[in-house]
């Protein structure tokens, strides 16, 4: 094998012919014989692929120049060869021999090429520009090769021929007149081609004219070929005894391959580490079922203390009947309501449909797609535990002692007081309980006798009446009116003898020196004539308007308010028997709405629109600041007791403050639908009643236990109604009457009503 | 004062949540196979209680899952399984790629496969853990048993919830479980009591289903491969309850009877012991003889009737179990077989239907004793004196009265009576249509003045006929007796049904107790005035509910009567 394979290096520039055939030659393995013809390669060394390329030209050759040559002899050649390769397993020695003198003739021939080869080399040497040309369409008539002819002619020669003898153009050159009279003359001219190498003029045979016109229609050149001809199928499917080729088994079909031991090899040892895995055995265990829950335990519950299982589909009703009653099957409106709702507001997700038989009934088309939502809830919906709250609402309310138990209160209307023309804004009862006061838009005070409901005086005082307010003293009899800026002192002459007297005597007290000095702008002035006549004594001029006037229990303070954003003037105490006024407060701490004076000791209640300050009038300072928790407060009413507050707010809202427990209310009232306008404690039983727009007065049981433990009792007890409501204003004032569990109060409608 | 201040969003309940691809991270999965894992393993997210906390102060809309939740999901065996048949598809698409058809062959063999038996067992600690869930289960098999072999899910998948529904709807007649049937129309709905718990599934009626192109099927495939795994574990178990086999075989006699000659004209040999089974005319094999557990059955009932309510309960499910005992029925084609077989066999009738709608038929048209031949057509061309001709409703109706009703509302022809879900109760103060009150007084065994009442009614019809012109005012007056003879067999019913009742207030004859009602109300009044905001808020909320509710039934009754009052006029004018 080595040798061959140096044989095979040596002979490389060799074609593929030569090869298989040395191949075959060095089967036999002779050592001479290779000696020999190594010794003939050495030879010929360089030009022995030239020979080789030369005789495979002439195979092409002779197509171009059919029948010019002698073509059989290389298929002989191939011929014997075919037979040398049959031949040479039965015995080498006469292959061999017979393969000598073949190649003796090869020889010769090839030394006949080699002279003109050479000189062709030449040329091309000398013409670069030729270097493409190729020699394979080489004519052996002329030699000249590929060359424009027009090179020869001034030469009376047109080339040379195999010999190296000149060729001779013809002796006279053809002009056009000769042309056309051979046109004319010669019948074969039409036959008649024009050979530029050899300069001659050929005559077409009868067969070679066939040919260019068998090659003219597209048809094979050669008459005899059967483009149709039965094709023989080598490979089909019948099988067959013989092979197809005759070619004996290759040595590797009979040693074991090397490549496959090595896949296999690979394999095993996948499989020894368990890379590959050996085929499944085929187990269809998913249908297979067996009793799962056969030791059951409860350990695993441990995780489930979160879980929270999914609820049930509810069960349908009577609607989703396919043969409902005839009450739950849609009108039109309904169905045009359930056409036109969003489809997660419609109540039903469907429409009530009635069959008359079970046949009739459709397949219901959402069917797979309620199925699917179900299953998005299911794995896609955040669960989360809600408290259905299970309870009975009467359970909610809360139980309160009835108010049977908690009488005396006023429970019916039975006095309605007329006379006024103007929106009563302010009422205010005698301490004696006989009388009653009240100040009204129409610019008049009226006294009514409480039991008749008779108008007992009006004094015309000139303007919208603000507020009054009666002097809490029983011993004195008077009554201050705030209108405009001016607070009037009045004394009504009401009373018996000495009450009206002690009153005169407390207005007539010495004014002292500095009044003017103590509170500037506020005057004091006695009235006269008319005004006197009326029984109004005492005149307060303030510098701004007065919206409230507020006694002191002892009936020798009042208290007037002027509400200002930008001013610190805005509350006024008064001392009417040293007609001595002063300002208490140096700062602004908000617009002031009312102010009270604690009943028993010195202390001072200022309302501003969200809070309650508290200042104690001896040490002058504040004491306590009370958060309403509301908007604007209305109206606030001190407890007798002075430890409980009541405040009204525009916002609706009634918060009592227990002074004791803290400064935020003890508890918000939302009992009025509208703002809140007034609010009164009674002087001796535990109630208290607020008055609101919505014209309702509404009065509560409020008990004050005196052990600090227990917080104060409230109980809504009554509802009275009886103000009409005009221009959105309800009841205005509401003030008890002092010793009676009657509750007075006055309205927009410009009365005064009268609850027992 | 001393310790690291803590970051705000660190403690609390944040810690307890994590968020869904926070979870899909941490468990390193695709979204579908995380999916997938959450519906296997029956993971749900959670709302917490204060949203915004755990967001970490951000609004944002985000589902949250508990983290013990998903660190649970982290030790799932089955979380391997996927990886592995991610790898395998990876591999499978390599060799295609390769064009190596002997590994892609070898790849196939060893497709890696799950089973869920451990997360069922998980999942549902306890037997009755499972039966509590199985409506879903039952409702998505039924589902899927009806649909076409062809597209959308795997055949063997298809076959296997057929087979487990035959096998439920088996166990649910060997056990005579089912208690109320509805037909809706979105399907047909049953519920049985399966071990003392209500079980309630819907089967679509046997159409093909137009399959909508919004629906993910894979979801649905993998609920439904997890529910054919607990169904088929409850069947068993159900099965051997009873003592019978599983996987269910025919009783051998019913079997003989059963072998017919041209068996291969109906399904093919594989498929045929499943037709055969999802007829439901022949019972199951037991393992046990018959005999001897019925005698342990009967032993076990004076133990059972301990209290005098269970009794006379137990008497009622005992007489509705064998509500149908001695009956025959012959199904007619045009009925939907599978329902009305399942139905009665359920409550012992038997049953049969014409040879070639089904395998499994039992006797024929032509035999005597059938006492009800059940048809949905208007008239029937041949018919046999000696029995019922009736609608398929009458069934469903008798089932929900728990008693054999009346047939002559039923008959061909016949315009039905409503058919009512069995599964509204109504409440007091609730809307109930006349029929519920006319079923119910049947129940009570007053039928006979009911049908007296109803002659009379017709009778009177017949009067009013010829005396229509003459006295109007006499037939209005009529009426009026009617209606409130109506009204007092209602007032009877609800004394009878509740012992509580309410008294619709007396007339405002007697002043001092109007003023006394009227003191209460206001009493009332000033109380709810004095209620906290929290519980007003709570107080309104179910006022209002109950308001509406009344509003409610109003509407329906007054619809009714208008309905009613058209139908009469309508008949006034035929008879004209």
């Amino acid at each position: 094998m080595e040798e061959s394979s140096g044989n095979m290096r040596s002979s490389e520039p060799t074609a593929a012919m030569k090869k298989v055939r040395e191949k075959t030659a060095k089967k036999r393995s002779k050592e001479e014989e290779e000696e020999e013809e190594e010794q003939i390669f050495n030879f010929k060394d360089k030009p022995a692929g030239k020979e080789e390329e030369d005789e495979d030209l002439s195979d092409s050759e002779e197509s171009v120049f059919s029948g010019l040559e002698d073509s059989g002899s290389d298929s002989e050649e191939d011929e014997k060869e075919s037979d040398d390769n049959d031949d040479d397993d039965d015995d080498d020695v006469t292959a061999v021999e017979s393969k000598q003198p073949k190649q003796t003739e090869e020889e010769e021939e090839k030394e006949e090429v080699v002279g003109g080869v050479t000189e062709r080399e030449e040329e091309e040497k000398k013409e670069d520009e030729y270097e493409h040309d190729s020699s394979d369409e080489e004519d052996i008539r002329n030699t000249v090769g590929n060359i424009p002819m027009e090179w020869y002619k001034d030469f009376p020669h047109i080339g040379y021929n195999l010999d190296g003898k000149k060729i001779f153009k013809p002796i006279r050159n053809k002009d056009e007149l000769d042309d056309f009279l051979d046109k004319m003359e010669n019948p074969d001219y039409w036959r008649t081609v024009h050979d530029k190498q050899t300069g001659s003029d050929i005559v077409l045979s009868d067969e070679q004219v066939e040919l260019v016109n068998r090659l003219q229609k597209g048809q094979f050149g050669d008459v005899n070929f059967n483009e149709y001809q039965p094709s023989v199928e080598f490979f089909s499917s019948d099988v067959m005894i013989h092979p197809v080729t005759n070619r004996p088994a290759d040595k590797r079909s009979f040693i074991p391959s090397l490549i496959e031991k090595e896949k296999v090899s690979k394999l095993v040892h996948a499989i020894k580490m368990g890379w590959i895995k050996p085929r499944r055995v085929e187990d269809d265990t998913r249908g297979r079922f067996y009793d799962l829950w056969a030791g059951e335990d409860s350990s695993i519950l441990g995780r489930h203390k979160m879980h929270l299982p999914a609820p049930k589909i509810p069960l349908p009703g009577h609607q989703e009947s396919y043969n409902p009653p005839p009450e739950y099957l849609f009108t039109e409106e309904e169905l045009a309501l359930w056409e036109q709702q969003d489809a997660s507001d419609r109540k039903l997700p469907f429409v009530p449909v009635k069959f008359s038989s079970l046949r009739q009934v459709p397949a219901f088309s959402r069917f797979i797609h309620e199925r699917f939502e179900r299953c998005l809830d299911l794995y896609l919906c955040p669960r989360q535990r809600k408290m259905r709250v299970n309870v009975n609402p009467e359970d909610l309310i809360p139980k309160l002692p009835k108010p049977k138990d908690l009488q005396p209160f006023p429970t019916t209307q039975s006095l309605v007081y007329r006379g006024h023309s103007g929106l009563v804004r302010s009422i205010s009862v005698s301490p004696s309980g006989q009388w009653l006061a009240s100040g009204s838009d129409d610019g008049s005070v009226r006294f009514w006798e409480v039991c008749s409901s008779r108008c007992m005086k009006t004094v015309q005082v000139g303007g919208a009446v603000k507020s009054v307010a009666w002097n809490p003293n029983p011993s004195v009899c008077l009554l201050a009116v705030a209108l405009e800026s001016v607070v009037l002192i009045l004394s009504p002459s009401l009373a018996d003898r000495q009450v009206v007297q002690s009153s005169e005597r407390l207005l007539s007290g010495q004014p002292e020196a500095d009044t003017s000095d103590a509170a500037g702008p506020v005057i004091w002035s006695d009235t006269e004539g008319e005004e006197l006549n009326q029984g109004i004594r005492l005149k307060i001029q303030h510098p701004k308007a007065v919206h409230q006037v507020a006694w002191h229990a002892k009936g020798d303070y009042l208290a007037s308010v002027m509400p200002d954003h930008s001013s610190h003037l805005q509350v006024l105490i008064h001392q009417l028997s040293r007609r001595r006024s002063q300002n208490p407060f140096r700062k602004n701490k908000g617009l002031v709405q009312c102010v009270s004076f604690h009943p028993v000791r010195p202390y001072f209640f200022v309302a501003t629109q969200r809070s309650v300050r508290i200042y104690n009038l001896v040490k002058q300072e504040m004491t306590k600041k009370l958060q309403a928790n509301s908007k604007w407060i209305s109206s606030m009413a001190v407890h007798p007791g002075g430890d409980h507050v009541i405040c009204g707010s525009y916002d609706c809202r009634l918060s009592w403050f227990d002074l004791d427990l803290s400064t935020k209310p003890y508890k918000m009232l939302r009992h009025h639908k509208k703002a809140v306008r007034g609010a009164a404690y009674h002087r001796s039983y535990p109630l208290f009643a607020s008055a609101s727009d919505d014209g309702s007065v509404i009065v509560c049981h409020g008990t004050v236990y005196n052990d600090l433990m227990q917080n104060p009792l409230i109980v809504p007890v009554k509802v009275l109604r009886g103000h009409v409501i005009t221009h959105d204003l309800g009841v205005l004032d509401v003030t008890f009457h002092p010793t009676q569990p009657w509750v007075f109060s006055s309205g927009a409608d410009a009365t005064i009503r009268l609850f027992t | 004062m001393g310790g690291l201040q803590k970051k705000k969003y660190e403690r609390g309940s944040v810690t307890n949540y994590i968020t869904r691809n926070k979870a899909r991270k941490k468990l390193r999965l695709s979204l579908p196979d995380f999916r997938r894992l959450c519906i296997l393993k029956g993971i749900y997210p959670h709302e917490p209680k204060h949203k915004k906390k755990v967001n970490k102060g951000s609004t944002a809309p985000r589902t949250f899952y508990l983290i013990k939740d998903i660190r649970f999901l982290l030790h799932e065996p089955i979380v391997g399984k996927f990886r592995d048949y991610k790898v395998f598809v990876r591999k499978l698409k390599k060799a295609y790629g390769k064009t190596e058809w002997s590994a892609v062959e070898r790849l196939r063999e060893n497709k890696p496969t799950y089973k869920l038996d451990h997360i069922i067992k998980e999942r549902y600690p306890s037997f009755i853990d499972a039966l509590r869930d199985i409506d879903d289960a039952l409702c998505m098999c039924f589902l899927f048993s009806t649909f076409a072999r062809t597209g959308k899910c795997h055949v063997q998948t298809i076959q296997l919830c057929r087979r487990l529904t035959v096998e439920w709807m088996n166990y649910v007649v060997a056990a005579r479980a089912l208690r109320k049937v509805f037909i809706s129309i979105k399907g047909i709905y049953y519920q049985a009591e399966v071990m003392g718990q209500l079980i309630t599934w819907l089967v679509p009626y046997q159409f093909s289903h137009d399959h909508p192109t919004d629906v993910d099927y894979r979801v649905m495939a993998t609920f439904t491969e997890l529910y054919t795994t607990l169904l088929g574990f409850i069947n068993f178990r159900l099965y051997h309850s009873l003592n019978l086999l599983y996987p269910p075989k025919l009783d051998s006699k019913a079997e003989c009877e059963l072998k017919e000659e041209n068996e291969e004209d109906y399904a093919l040999n594989s498929e045929c012991y499943l037709e055969k089974l999802s007829a439901l005319s022949a019972s199951l094999a037991r393992m046990v003889s018959s005999a001897e557990e019925e005698e342990a059955q009967l032993d076990q009932f004076p133990d059972e009737m301990s209290t005098n309510l269970g009794k006379r309960e137990q008497k009622e499910q005992e007489a509705q179990k064998k509500l149908f005992d001695g009956l025959k029925f012959f199904l007619n084609r045009e009925v939907p077989r599978e329902s009305l077989a399942f139905v009665i066999r359920c409550f012992g009738g038997e049953v049969s239907w014409d040879k070639s709608v089904c395998i499994g038929s039992t006797y024929e048209v032509t035999e005597e004793t059938i006492t009800h031949h059940i048809v949905d057509r208007p008239n029937a061309s041949t018919q046999y004196i000696n029995r019922y001709y009736i609608q398929p409703q009458w069934v469903y109706d008798c089932i929900n009265a728990k008693i054999v009703l009346p047939v002559e509302d039923y008959f061909l022809g016949v315009t039905l009576p409503p058919h009512l879900s069995p599964f509204v109760e109504e409440k007091e103060g609730d809307y109930m249509p006349p029929e519920k009150v006319k079923i119910m007084a049947l129940q009570r065994g007053e039928k006979p003045a009911q049908e007296q009442e109803d002659e009379e009614e017709e009778d009177e019809d017949e009067d009013e006929e010829e005396e229509e012109d003459d006295n109007d005012d006499e037939e209005e007056d009529e009426e009026e007796d009617e209606e409130e003879s109506e009204e007092k067999n209602l007032k009877k019913m609800e004394k009878q049904r509740s012992q509580v009742k309410v008294t619709p207030g007396k007339m405002k004859v007697e002043n001092p107790e109007r003023l006394e009602q009227e003191e209460k109300a206001e009493e009332k009044r000033l109380a709810i005035m004095m209620m906290k905001k929290k519980e007003k808020y709570l107080y309104d909320k179910i006022m209002f509910g109950k308001k509406r509710k009344i509003r409610e039934a109003n509407k329906l009754t007054a619809k009714r009567k208008a309905h009613d009052d058209a139908e009469k006029a309508n008949k006034k004018k035929t008879r004209k």
